[in-house]
């Protein structure tokens, strides 16, 4: 590159930056002084983008119109955020964190219906900017002014949020809250309104980042996970909690990302390699050597967020008869289905128990190894891709079939070196990020994994292509993970993850290398996920990026904790409910996702404390 | 023959010296006791001697062997046994299977994904269980066990490896009153009849001077004092230490 | 002016405190005396709504505490100096005094950074220094400090001689004593006999979580036998 490109490169990641880092300072400043990693943070963001480009086409593309529109924007996602704040928030932060991260997913959910409904599916891309349409000559290159603009934009708002924490009371007791809640309160700090007002401003900063982005790209309904995988990374790199550490790992991933696309194509020892498609693993491999240099972001401080343990599972019992009972009689109904059913109802169940294979492979990392993952898609992806891509281009369909579960694993491998390094919070952020990883490669690698249209023509060996025989392969294939799975709790190695969940300070103690016991948990989850993912694919006969996103991960929480974390069969249980549920939703109405997100919120707030754990109270007795 | 020999130890951190040039050893059989008053350094120095921190300088020797630097689990393999000052048991698990998650992970069976867990080493479980009066207790969950009892559970998981050290941080803090001579009686006896070394840390004066063979003083990380229970009780410093003084 | 009864409260599993009770009339200085692991510390946070009692209750000037936040409590005029001190270490000195400002309060002194900065001289050298960047004695200096912006009624000290220099704890022994001559209440908990000697007026003695002795610091200075059984070693 020319020196008057590298400028030009370094320019465009500069103005990218300030959208993002508005968007992290926001989710900084709100888990700080909350500890709750807020989903919905990118929900507002999406909002503040829409609500920008109706007010400014309503009020006219004038300057005013313009930043008039931009500002409204901003104040009613403030708006929005407070009253979810006061409504829902409030009434969760005693609650499990799983529950909390679940509640703000279900907000996701809502509002991304609530945009369909008001919005359409159209992208709408904004004006230019009035005033800053034109562009400048900078090195000799035309760089539009609205871009120079943004670039100016971060830094004063890095400026005032300073002014704003430092010089003023409210600023410092945000300060003092996030450092120590507690204290803050014995010195007669209310707590409660604090947070609605960090809340506010939170979401306020969330909705100028979108509406300050409409005349670069356009709102559309998918905004909102996107920028939050984004900001998640920028947040792990930048440490929790720290505004300026933000706003360096928003310049620093978004000039990086510039200047993969600015290289482009580029061609050597006799091979094309495209940077441009680099762009999003560019972002972890920041992330992933960020995160082994300082383990807590580039200035944040390692910190003990430790919460209450909650209630504790009762000890793992052999199952009682009747339950085995059940279960045989279960078994026996599914295996004479066929003769019993539909097509329609074959297909549904074969799904259920994919679905259950994935929930019960979720289950084992985050109920018994207490590794709370937020993308558990990935794996169920990679087995997914795996099992495609090789049925594509190397072995039959049967040896395809255990290749895919095989890619999950070698995936879970790799990603679950830099997980179990980090707990809590952090952890399920940094799944979340990779699942968005892996969704990015294959969503932007046409070449290879088709894009956005996925492949095709995925279909079982001859033998296996009726419906009857593929739902067999399907149970048989299931019932085995799932039993596999069990069994593995029941073991030595199944204990010891348990160990290092229930006290990792005494597993240490006897013995029990508590990271790499859940290094290998996470593998192994990831490779019955793989098998649920490879056996889905080859049942659809097509796979699109869909089987890696977001809401794969969450649909298979959901159904985790509607079971009962803290039993065995729970998941099972909540994923045949789930996926019913789901399909039955889905084909009644446009807004699934919105029935779906009221559903899981209010169970979640009829009982705060797990839905397993009301039912157990209530139907069983406690132990003496 | 001294079991553990702890040479020179020091820790500073921020500038404060937590842990100053501290040195002792406690010999097979023998309970000695680490007293201070609070910041004295105990913590610090007990921390050091299980492989959570890393001293400045100084070395901690157990049987001949080097212990700085090593991870706790690696100490654990080497025989020595830990209880904690707020018991720390798996709490989703019976009292049984929290002996056998020792045992199994003493003979490294951890790692196998099919056997039963809660069948391997029953007797062996239920053997150690019985020498700390638990074994009527066996099949409950710990979560739901009394503090005293969780404590002699902790000592039961604490000798499934058969140690020869035995490092014990406040093993009566959090108990009532009644319960803590008898379980420092059953850790000492346990302690002697086996030959095990003891280093506890107490605040509870009556359980030091009744079991403690040895004591030892810390005060601002140093060691002030060393001797029988009645040399240490006589010792002008070590009153005033504790009865603390305006005019030091 | 603060009464305590019957209290019961636990960490987790373990009960530190049995039926404990105690009294404080206003304007007195008050000593909590018990060695390490006693149940000081917890005393004193059970009363500022910091752990949850099991049992009992806590009264203010008449008013039940017991079932209230932190903060309700604090702004009923109770301040709290924790053992640990619990600077905001991010925040300099005025910042930390800014987090503990509290509207002034009718029959409590009234307390501005300026008349602070006359009882602790130091902290006035030093306004802009970040509290992480301050020594011991200075961070328990900042603490207390921190606490009487809030203007309270009665204050619990928890430990506020622990770890000082011997040239420190005399300063803090005035600081007491200038307090009570304020008018205000206090309870302190400590190890130090002859801290307590200087700045209280009576003593309870707590052993096991539960109260041993109780009486005037003179009564306690006649009597060898409890200062034996309880105190020394």
């Amino acid at each position: 590159m020319s020196s008057s490109a590298i400028a030009i490169q370094f320019l465009n990641g500069l103005a990218s930056a300030s959208s993002l880092f508005l968007v992290a300072a926001g989710l900084s400043l709100i888990f700080g002084v909350t500890r709750i990693v807020n989903f919905a943070h990118g929900s507002l963001y999406m909002l503040g983008a829409y609500m920008a480009y109706s007010l400014v086409e309503y009020f006219g593309r004038t300057p005013l119109g313009f930043w008039g529109g931009v500002m409204i924007a901003g104040l009613a996602a403030g708006l929005i955020g407070a009253v979810l704040e006061i409504v829902l928030l409030r009434r969760l932060y005693q609650a499990p964190e799983l529950l909390q991260l679940l509640a703000t997913f279900a907000l996701v959910l809502v509002i991304k219906d609530f945009a369909l409904w008001v919005w359409g599916p159209e992208d709408l891309l904004g004006p230019r900017a009035p005033g800053f349409d034109q562009a400048v000559a900078i090195a000799g290159r035309a760089f539009p002014e609205f871009d120079l603009l943004l670039i100016a934009i971060g830094p004063v708002v890095l400026g005032l949020l300073w002014l704003l924490l430092t010089r003023t009371r409210w600023g410092t007791l945000v300060r003092a809250a996030t450092e120590d809640r507690e204290m803050a309160g014995a010195l007669g700090v209310n707590q409660a309104w604090l947070f609605t007002g960090v809340f506010a401003l939170g979401s306020l900063l969330a909705g100028i980042g979108g509406a300050i982005n409409i005349p670069r790209e356009p709102a559309t309904l998918g905004m909102d996970l996107s920028i939050i995988s984004d900001v998640f990374v920028v947040v792990v790199v930048g440490g929790m909690g720290s505004i300026p550490g933000a706003f360096l790992a928003a310049l620093l991933i978004s000039v990086i990302k510039a200047f993969c696309i600015g290289i482009g194509e580029v061609h050597a020892f006799g091979i094309d390699f495209s940077f441009s498609k680099l762009t999003l693993v560019v972002e972890f491999i920041v992330m992933a050597i960020v995160l082994v240099i300082r383990p807590w972001g580039l200035l944040g401080r390692p910190s003990a967020v430790a919460r209450g343990p909650g209630t504790v599972e009762d000890p793992l019992r052999a199952p009682p008869r009747p339950l085995l009972a059940f279960g045989a009689a279960m078994l026996a109904i599914l295996v004479l289905m066929p003769l019993l059913s539909d097509a329609y109802t074959l297909v549904l169940l074969g799904d259920i128990l994919v679905f259950a294979l994935f929930s019960v492979s979720l289950h084992f990392i985050i109920g018994p190894a207490g590794m709370h993952s937020f993308g558990h898609a990935a794996y169920f992806g990679l087995g997914a891709y795996g099992a495609a891509l090789a049925l594509k281009h190397l072995m039959p369909m049967e040896a395809a079939l255990f290749a895919g579960p095989l890619a999950a694993a070698l995936g879970a491998l790799l990603f679950g070196w830099f997980c179990v390094r980090l707990s809590g919070v952090y952890l399920a952020m940094l799944t979340l990020a990779f699942a968005q990883i892996t969704w990015s490669i294959v969503f932007q690698w046409d070449t290879f994994t088709g894009g956005s249209n996925g492949l095709v023509d995925v279909w079982p060996a001859a033998w296996l292509g009726s419906k009857t025989a593929y739902y067999y392969l399907t149970l048989a294939l299931a019932t085995a993970g799932i039993l596999l799975l069990w069994r593995m709790l029941y073991a030595p190695f199944g204990y010891a993850l348990r160990a290092g969940r229930d006290s990792p300070l005494r597993a240490d103690a006897i013995g029990i290398d508590v990271r790499r016991t859940q290094w290998a948990g996470f593998v192994l989850a990831g490779l019955f996920a793989g098998l649920a993912g490879a056996v889905y694919a080859f049942s659809k006969g097509s796979i699109s990026p869909e089987v890696v996103a977001i809401p794969r991960s969450v649909d298979g929480l959901v159904m985790v904790l509607l079971g009962g974390i803290q039993t065995l069969t729970g998941p099972v249980a909540g994923a045949a409910v789930f996926t019913w549920l789901q399909d039955t939703i889905a084909r009644n109405t446009d807004f699934w996702r919105a029935t779906l997100g009221m559903i899981i919120l209010v169970l979640v707030l009829a009982f705060p404390r797990g839905v397993t754990g009301m039912l157990r109270r209530r139907f069983m007795r406690e132990p003496a | 023959m001294s079991a553990l020999v702890v040479k020179n130890l020091s820790k500073a951190y921020g500038g404060v010296q937590a842990v100053d040039d501290v040195s002792f050893s406690v010999a097979a059989g023998e309970l000695l006791a680490m007293i201070g008053p609070n910041g004295a350094g105990k913590t610090t120095c007990f921390n050091m001697l299980n492989g959570q921190l890393a001293p400045d300088t100084g070395s901690v020797e157990f049987e001949g062997r080097r212990l700085t630097g090593l991870a706790p689990r690696a100490i654990w393999r080497l025989g020595v046994g830990r209880t904690f000052q707020i018991t720390a048991t798996f709490a989703s698990m019976t009292v049984r299977e929290n002996v056998q998650m020792a045992l199994l992970s003493h003979r490294r069976r951890l790692g196998a994904l099919f056997p039963v867990a809660a069948h391997q080493y029953r007797d062996e479980a239920d053997a150690l269980l019985g020498r700390v009066g638990m074994r009527d207790q066996a099949e409950r969950a710990c979560a739901v066990l009394a503090y005293g009892n969780l404590k002699r559970v902790e000592l039961a998981v604490a000798l499934a490896n058969t140690p020869r050290l035995l490092l014990m941080d406040e093993p009566t803090a959090g108990m009532a009153p009644g319960e803590r001579n008898e379980l420092m009686q059953l850790a000492a006896d346990l302690a002697r009849s086996s030959n095990i070394a003891v280093l506890f840390t107490e605040h509870d004066m009556d359980v030091v001077f009744t079991h403690a063979d040895r004591i030892i003083v810390l005060a601002q990380g140093r060691l002030i004092a060393q001797g029988t229970p009645a040399d240490v009780r006589a010792d002008p410093r070590v009153r005033e230490v504790y009865l603390g003084s305006l005019h030091a | 002016m603060l009464s305590v009864r019957r209290l019961n409260a636990a960490y987790g599993r373990a009960q530190i405190l049995f039926d404990l009770g105690l009294e404080a009339s206003k304007g007195e200085v008050v000593v909590l005396l018990g060695r390490n692991g006693a149940g000081k510390s917890t005393t004193l946070k059970t009363i500022m709504g910091l752990v949850r009692p099991l049992s009992g209750e806590v009264a203010m000037e008449g008013r039940m505490l017991t079932s209230m936040k932190p903060y309700q409590i604090a702004r009923l005029g109770l301040g709290y100096v924790p053992e640990e001190r619990r600077i905001f270490t991010d925040l300099n000195v005025m910042e930390n005094l800014e987090v503990g400002r509290q509207p002034r309060r009718e029959g409590a002194p009234h307390w501005t950074p300026e008349r602070l900065f006359e009882l602790f001289p130091n902290l006035g050298r030093m306004q802009d220094r970040l509290g992480g960047r301050m020594s011991g004695g200075e961070q328990q200096m900042l603490t207390i400090a921190r606490t009487l912006m809030g203007n309270p009624a009665a204050i619990l000290l928890d430990e506020p001689s622990e770890g000082l220099a011997p040239v420190i704890v005399e300063q803090m022994a005035a600081t007491i004593r200038s307090l009570k001559r304020e008018g205000l209440t206090v309870l302190l908990s400590e190890q130090n006999l002859h801290f307590a000697h200087v700045v209280a007026d009576r003593a309870y003695i707590i052993e096991k979580g539960q109260i041993r002795y109780t009486g005037t610091m003179a009564e306690l200075e006649s009597n060898a036998a409890v200062r034996e059984q309880y105190l020394s070693v």
